[in-house]
This record gives C-alpha cells, structure tokens and sequence, in this order.
C-alpha cells in the first residue's frame, strides 16, 4: 500500500459530501483512463456560486480522497473561481500523493469543471 | 491502535517460518559454518545436510534426489528452466508454450524470448482459470521445444489437470515443465504421476525460508546454467551454497509430506466456512477460480462496485491483511492478468480480494471478518458511482415487472 499524507487518510476515512444531488444544476462524469476508476460530481448553483456540491467515487484510496477534497474546495465558490482549481492544487492541498498516485488527482477538478460546463451549457440554452 | 485484533489473509505472500525449520537452520550459520565444496573436515556436516535436504525435498514430489537443484527463487529456477533449455537447444524449434495465466516469472521471459524472434503460444482459460488440454495439442507444432504450465494458481487457486497436459506433450516428445510454487506443500505432488520433466518450487511457500527454492530435473533434460562459474548443483547452478536456506527448505519439505492432509483439511474447512460466511453476508460477492480444484487455503472474491485498494485500506484499518489484483493496488497500474484471463471484466478484477490462509488462521475469526467486509463493502459502495446505477437498474426492472 503506498505511503499517503495524514490528510489523505483523513479524506479518505471520513470523506465528506458524499451522495448524488437530487435535481443537481450540472452534472459532470469522467473516467480514469490509466487505471479504469470512476468519479460523478453533481452541483447546486445559486447566484453564480456553487451552493453544494456532491459525488461518488470508484477507485482507489487517492482518488476517494481527492473527490473529497475537491467538494470541500468547490463548495461556496465562484464557478469561475471552481473552475481555476487544479489538479495540482488538489495534490497539494492533500499534503502531496505518491509518484504513481498523481493520476488519481486529475479525477477531481475534471469531475468537478465538467459539471460547471454541463451547467453552463444548459443555461445558455435556457437563456437562448 | 489499542488491543486491535490482527488477522492475516495474505499468507501467500509471507507466512512465519515452521519454527522446527528455523531449530534446524541455526546450527548452519555458526557452528556449521563450512563451505560443502571444502575438501577438509569443516565442509563435511553442511554438504550431508544439503544431501539430506535434497532427499526430503525429492521425497516431498515423489522425485530422486540426484535430479533435484536448489536455487535462490522460483523466478531464478523458472529461468534455468525456459532459458536454459532454449540455450542448451536439444530439440530445434522457435516455438514455446504456457498458460496465459503463468507467474511473471515465466510471462516476461518468454516475451524476452518472443522479442528475440521465437514464437510463443498462450493458451486460454476456462471462466475457472483451468487449461484445455485440447487448446494444446493444437498449439503444438513440429517447431515446440517447450511447454510451461503451472501446478495451481497462487491468486484464483485454480489446480490444473497436469498430466492430462503432460501427456498431450509427451506424446510429441514435448518437454514439460510445471511450475509448482503455489501448489508443493499443499496438494500431492509427484513428477511421476504428474508426467512432468521439469518442477519448479519454493520453500516460503510451504512455511520455509524466502530464498530457498528447488526444481526437478528429469534425466535426459539438458539445460544451460544461467549463472556460470563452479560446479555446484551439478554444474548448473554456481555460487557458494546458502546451506541454512537449503536446510531450512528441505525440513519445511519433510514437515509439509508428513503433515500435508492434516494441513490442507484443517486450511480447507476454515476456508470453506469463511467463503460461505462472506457470500451470505455480502451481496453481488463473486468467487473467482475454481469452486473445487483449488488450492486449500486460497479464497478470491470480487466485491461488485468497488474498488481493490479502497478495500484493502479499510480492512486494514480493522486490522485484517488481504491483497488484490485490482490496477489501483498494482506498481505497474495494471490489473490482475489472471482475472482478465479468466474473463473477468475490469471493474470486477477492480474489486477483487486474494485471501490465503496460513497458521494463524482460525474459525473463531470468521464472524469478525464477515463483520467488517459487510461494512465496508456497504461503505464503500455507497460512494460507487456503479452502485447507484444498478440501484437505478433494479428500480426500473422492479417497477417493469
Ligand atoms: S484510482 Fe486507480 S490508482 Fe487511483
């Protein structure tokens, strides 16, 4: 098992915001390519901020981690300002990820943007 | 971490030596300290321990001790084996085969081998992890010079049907050679019956030391030592013996033929008990190799929806020691080629556990184990993108029907 940060193994014991949000305002899915692992983030958007935030996670003990993370960074920003996370932000704010856990870090903030653009999409539609 | 119970299932991958096996090894590391290959006094006691070792391990697979070769690992003998029989090049041919499902050991020589212009044939698996001997005789052609299938599995504990295999290769003067780590100590073995010309085994495996491991040689065999220098093992194996590793390997072998149905009956009741335990208390708990040729103490299971490391992670925070073959928990990032082999799709061997009994292990301990892998099974799948889906699909089957 590799060495995580105390900060991953606190995500990763009592990962936060847990769920799928019941009339989410976007919802955004993506694969892992390298390892074949899931994650789905889902928002609710009031006044341009992430109001909450919610996901589900299948894969390893980094990625469960980083999706917690990530929800915990989201929550109550701008999407514009949701949108400038990083995955190395993510990486760094769990007090750094093993060499061959990067990867799993890149599950997060791509969840979570493709939700903000599935969310922008329907608006524009909606306002077109 | 207080009074937490600690329960290993991961004894394939180590297991506590015999203490009787370490008894007999101390002596060989101070007071019979000798080289075997002396020609004075000092080398006496360590070279007859040696032949003795050698004698018990022939006993163990129903061999003769002249055709017996210690080494450091199964991989090193597994290497003597494929290369060393393609470099002494007795038959003439290109062509080599194995099961898809063989230890990297044997794997990633033969795509070396494969690299170097030589034709290598995998045969399939059955859903159960086992070889047709069919899908042999037709890989076999004029130009085969080897075939290499294991003794059992050490991850789905799938036994193979080696000497319906061995006399497909026999038959067409095919040498043949078993790689038997997982299986020696635990099922019968003897080359005889077995049909085989060469065996590959390793002393952890059977609660002896790491570093100590044997290979069969059949009379008529030729090889090419792979590593050069004196004329130890016969020539085909040089460097200064590892007289404790060689003693311990033969004391765990004389240990593992007296006691090996004692052994496995005991490994095996547990096991059966603890599979029926956890596939009654955790649903969609899928057993992957075979439901009855299988190694006594192994057990692997796929927990649907979730992933191997995840699960890994929480039991050992319940202090229970498991391994997997999912990509996550591997340096390489890929899954368990065995489970792909036996047509497992990804996100199953994603969730698989390789439980492997050993000393330590007792019937007391099943209800705490079945406790905590329903738990976080639970846990963890409600955090499963794959398990909200098929708790959508089920509604919608449910509300159609
Ligand atoms: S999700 Fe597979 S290694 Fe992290």
């Amino acid at each position: 098992m590799p060495q995580y940060s105390d900060k991953v193994m606190d995500h990763f014991t009592k990962p936060r915001n847990i769920g799928e949000i019941e009339k989410p305002d976007g919802v955004g899915e993506v694969g892992n390519p390298v390892c074949g692992d899931m994650m789905k983030f889902s928002i609710k958007v009031k006044d341009n901020r992430i109001e909450d935030v919610k996901y589900l996670t299948f894969g390893c003990g980094a990625a469960i981690a980083v999706s917690s993370m990530v929800s915990e960074m989201a929550k109550g920003k701008t999407l514009e300002e949701a949108k400038k996370i990083t995955n190395k932000q993510v990486a760094e704010e769990l007090g750094g990820l093993p060499g061959n856990k990067m990867h799993c870090s890149n599950l997060g903030a791509d969840a979570l943007h493709k939700a903000i653009d599935d969310y922008m999409a329907k608006e524009k539609v909606s306002a077109g | 971490m207080i009074n937490m119970k600690e329960i290993n299932l991961d004894y394939a991958a180590a297991a506590p030596l015999d203490k009787r096996v370490v008894e007999k090894m101390i002596p060989f590391f101070t007071e019979h300290y000798g080289n075997p290959s002396s020609g004075h006094t000092l080398g006496e006691k360590p070279k007859e321990a040696i032949e003795d070792a050698r004698e018990a391990v022939a006993n163990l697979i129903g061999a003769e001790a002249k055709n017996i070769i210690f080494t450091a690992s199964v991989s090193e003998a597994n290497n003597l084996v494929i290369k060393g029989l393609v470099k002494a090049g007795k038959k003439k041919g290109n062509h080599l085969i194995a099961s898809s499902i063989e230890h990297f050991s044997v794997l990633n020589q033969l795509k070396t081998l494969e690299k170097e212009g030589y034709r290598i044939t995998l045969l399939p698996v059955d859903e159960y992890g086992m070889v047709n001997p069919k899908d042999l005789e037709a890989a076999i052609d004029d130009q085969t010079v080897l075939v290499s299938i294991q003794t059992a599995n050490s991850e789905i504990g799938t036994i193979q049907p080696i000497a319906e295999l061995s006399a497909v290769a026999r038959e067409r003067d095919i040498p043949f050679h078993t790689d038997a780590a997982a299986a020696a100590g635990w099922i019968e073995l003897d080359v005889e019956k077995m049909g085989v010309d060469l065996l590959t085994l390793a002393g952890d495996q059977f609660y002896g030391p790491k570093g100590s491991a044997a290979l069969y040689v059949k009379r008529g065999i030729r090889l090419m030592p792979q590593v050069e220098g004196g004329i130890q093992e016969r020539g085909l194996r040089a460097g200064t013996e590892n007289v404790p590793a060689i003693v311990g390997l033969g004391e765990a072998a004389k240990i593992a033929t007296e006691t090996m149905s004692q052994r496995a009956g005991k490994l095996t009741a547990i096991r059966d008990q603890l599979k029926e335990s956890l596939l009654k208390a955790v649903p969609n708990l899928h057993l992957n190799g075979h439901p009855e040729q299988r190694l006594p103490h192994n057990l692997n299971l796929s927990v649907e929806f979730v992933e191997g490391e995840a699960l890994l992670m929480r039991l050992q925070m319940a202090g229970i020691y498991v391994s997997s073959g999912s990509s996550c928990t591997s340096q390489a990032l890929k899954s368990s080629h065995v489970l792909s082999a036996i047509g497992r799709p990804p996100e199953l061997a994603q969730g698989s556990l390789q439980l492997t009994l050993g000393p330590g292990s007792s019937a007391e301990d099943i209800p705490y184990i079945t406790e905590q892998l329903a738990e976080i099974a639970a846990l963890l799948r409600n955090m499963s993108p794959l398990y909200h889906q098929h708790l959508k699909e089920e509604k919608t089957n449910a509300s159609v029907q």
